[in-house]
């Protein structure tokens, strides 16, 4: 397969920093190809990489693991700001385009433009990746909230910081809270492994014929891009096929069917928008489309959720990203302290897993809902989704943010207090459901 | 069950916190357990405050993060308790009940009644570690006193050996190199220069932190059934 890629031949060879004189190609001589390697890849099926492909498992951060992805995915564009405080991510995308495994790659000038400029690149054809973090991300929503009514194909990854001042490092997820509404699939990584896996399988869900729609994968930054875990990956001499854009439910930009032609479409047009009728069912087939990618993640990232221990158990913890760590240790002290407690990981946050909620949750006396921010927008989600399902008392909370950590006995106290009605020290009543006081109850629903 | 320690060390910058950090779990891991480090600070200078964080247990894990509620608190410095140089005041807030404090100090330290009455409450273990005189008396200088550390918590905790300790200590000044910063590199090679040659340095390494080891056996610190190795002991063989 490898013999019948045509040599590559780039758009923009990288001239002279001064002059900008483009600079002669070396001589050929004995030297070594830097693209020898990425060249030599070959492409194979995404069941073969996914479920087939054997794995060898490194100790790297965070940021390497997407990396890692990025390597084996079959990119054509890579956008980058590199803003601080974000990630090396994009950094280390730059060396990948260096050894020629991505094909285009440069610095926009913020992420406003970037995120623009992913937009443009996907609507050419092309698979196209970037990175942002906390600030960054909210200064790129605008063009990110357009990606899914534009229905562009592309893997974003949110390596979450605080937003609001005074800054900070560290992770808190509220960022998330603004990709939720945009229209989006959007994951939300646990761990160095979860990373890897949801970049490389966002890639080939978002390209889905019935999907066509932009992947947010959401890591809680520092926690996981700074620090080293395991992750097993497949061998880099292998690639996921590539984008074919014309399997996509739009059609591409070519210099026959202009970009512009939707508006310029007399049934579309009323004045000079769109009319509200074809606006609205447009906005319906977005999140038609967001409800059809839920076949694809059940079958290439086993489900929406990751369920453990839940038969029997009285008490869930239910988390999602670095939550989810810290709430399997929580799971272990309550073992040891004799408190039978299952674990539910949300994988994905959109399209969300409400059945399976609807399920797990049936039974459960007690639901806790460890969160990296302050306004607990999982809680939400979960509360809105098992009303009337289940009859659990579900404590919104405990929450740790502005680049704390969330010590694992807060978690604990919190199964503790919601079994004894003890009084939390952490979380209000007023953030806690199913309790016999009403006010506390409407005041958490005003909320919602 | 699973046998699991948090671990707080809290020092001055200078001191190897972070290097002693990674030495005792490189050693753990030697040893067939798991562990992971969180290191914490702020600007690279002498004497600010730097913590680090060492996760040891013999299965595997996920937790991440900050240590707020330590089974064992290691204080490298007497200042950090006596000029407040951490970023965790008192030295022992967030101490698990029937917690170890390792603290190095020449004897002793007294502590106002409050922190007193506060200690007793928690019975908590204090165990006070000549560490630097130590790293003086045997290597000769006191830049080994993380080593002297480290070679006490691991006859405490049990959960790691003198052999995996060694190892480790090989491996962080000859094998590929964690280089945790700029600075660190700098100072690595200052040491280097004191030591002339890296075996004397690995030797002298060595021998603290095997003074250390029996300093606290000698002690009792890792007899008696409340001893965390002989828990470690007697979970592994249950």
């Amino acid at each position: 397969m490898s013999e019948a890629v045509e040599a590559e031949v780039k758009t923009n060879p990288q001239g002279d920093p001064v002059s900008s004189a483009p600079v002669a190609p070396p001589a050929a001589s004995g030297r070594k190809d830097p693209h020898g390697d990425a060249k030599k890849q070959r492409e194979v099926t995404a069941d073969h990489m996914f479920f087939e492909a054997p794995r060898e498992r490194e100790f790297i951060t965070g940021s390497e693991a997407a990396k890692e992805a990025v390597r084996r995915s079959n990119v054509d564009v890579a956008i980058a700001y590199p803003i601080t405080p974000q990630s090396e991510t994009m950094q280390l995308i730059g060396v990948l385009y260096g050894e020629g495994y991505v094909k285009e790659y440069y610095r926009g000038e913020e992420e406003y433009g970037v995120m623009s400029a992913i937009a443009g690149a996907s609507r050419a054809g092309v698979r196209c990746f970037t990175a942002t973090a906390g600030p960054g991300t909210l200064r790129g929503i605008e063009p990110i909230a357009s990606w899914p009514g534009h229905r562009l194909p592309a893997v974003a990854m949110f390596t979450c910081r605080v937003v609001n001042a005074p800054l900070a490092i560290q992770p808190d997820n509220i960022e998330i809270a603004y990709l939720l509404n945009c229209g989006m699939i959007v994951f939300h990584a646990e761990n160095q492994q979860d990373l890897f896996d949801y970049i490389m399988k966002g890639f080939i869900i978002s390209e889905k014929n019935d999907v066509t729609l932009p992947v947010g994968v959401a890591c809680d930054g520092f926690f996981v891009t700074h620090a080293r875990g395991y992750c097993s990956m497949q061998d880099r001499s292998m690639k996921l096929p590539a984008r074919d854009p014309y399997r996509g439910a739009v059609p591409v930009l070519d210099a026959e069917n202009p970009p512009a032609r939707l508006s310029r479409d007399a049934p579309v047009q009323k004045s000079n928008f769109m009319a509200y009728n074809i606006h609205g069912v447009w906005q319906q087939e977005v999140w038609a489309a967001v409800e059809r990618s839920r076949k694809y993640i059940d079958y290439y990232m086993e489900g929406l959720v990751e369920a453990q221990n839940v038969e029997g158990a009285d008490v869930l913890i239910i988390a999602s990203g670095s939550a989810a760590a810290q709430s399997r240790e929580a799971v272990r002290l309550c073992t040891e302290k004799g408190i039978q407690a299952g674990f539910i990981k949300i994988r994905s946050l959109r399209p969300f897993p409400t059945n399976e909620l609807r399920q797990l949750c049936a039974k459960a006396k007690l639901i806790v809902i460890p969160e990296f921010n302050y306004v607990g927008w999982l809680a939400k989600d979960v509360a809105t989704a098992i009303y009337g399902f289940s009859k659990a008392k579900v404590v919104a909370g405990p929450h740790v943010y502005g680049g704390m950590s969330m010590p694992v006995e807060m978690i604990v106290d919190e199964v503790e207090c919601g079994l004894t009605g003890k009084k939390s020290h952490t979380v209000p009543e007023s953030h806690i459901m199913g309790t016999v006081d009403p006010a506390a109850m409407a005041q958490f629903m005003k909320s919602i | 069950m699973a046998i699991r320690y948090n671990i707080r060390m809290a020092g001055v910058g200078g001191q190897g916190v972070v290097t002693g950090s990674h030495i005792f779990s490189t050693a753990v891991i030697n040893a067939g357990g798991e562990s992971t480090i969180v290191p914490f600070y702020g600007s690279e200078k002498r004497m600010a405050p730097v913590e680090s964080y060492v996760r040891v247990s013999n299965e595997p894990i996920y937790e991440i993060g900050e240590i707020t509620f330590p089974h064992i608190i290691m204080i490298y410095h007497p200042q950090v308790i006596t000029h407040g140089k951490s970023y965790t005041n008192p030295f022992y807030f967030g101490l698990k009940q029937n917690g170890v404090a390792l603290i190095n100090n020449n004897g002793p330290m007294k502590f106002d009644s409050d922190q007193e009455a506060e200690l007793k409450a928690l019975n908590a273990k204090l165990y006070f570690l000549p560490a630097t005189q130590l790293s003086l008396d045997v290597a000769g200088m006191d830049l080994a006193t993380n080593m002297a550390m480290v070679g006490a918590i691991g006859a405490i905790t049990g959960l790691t050996n003198l052999e995996a300790l060694g190892t480790a200590v090989k491996d962080r000044f000859l094998g590929k190199g964690f280089v945790v910063s700029g600075g660190t590199a700098a100072l690595d090679s200052v040491v280097e220069r004191k030591f002339k040659k890296k075996q004397e340095l690995i030797d002298k390494n060595l021998a603290v932190v095997k003074a250390a080891w029996d300093y606290a056996v000698e002690n009792g610190w890792t007899a008696g059934a409340s001893s965390m190795a002989d828990q470690t002991k007697a979970k592994a063989m249950a």
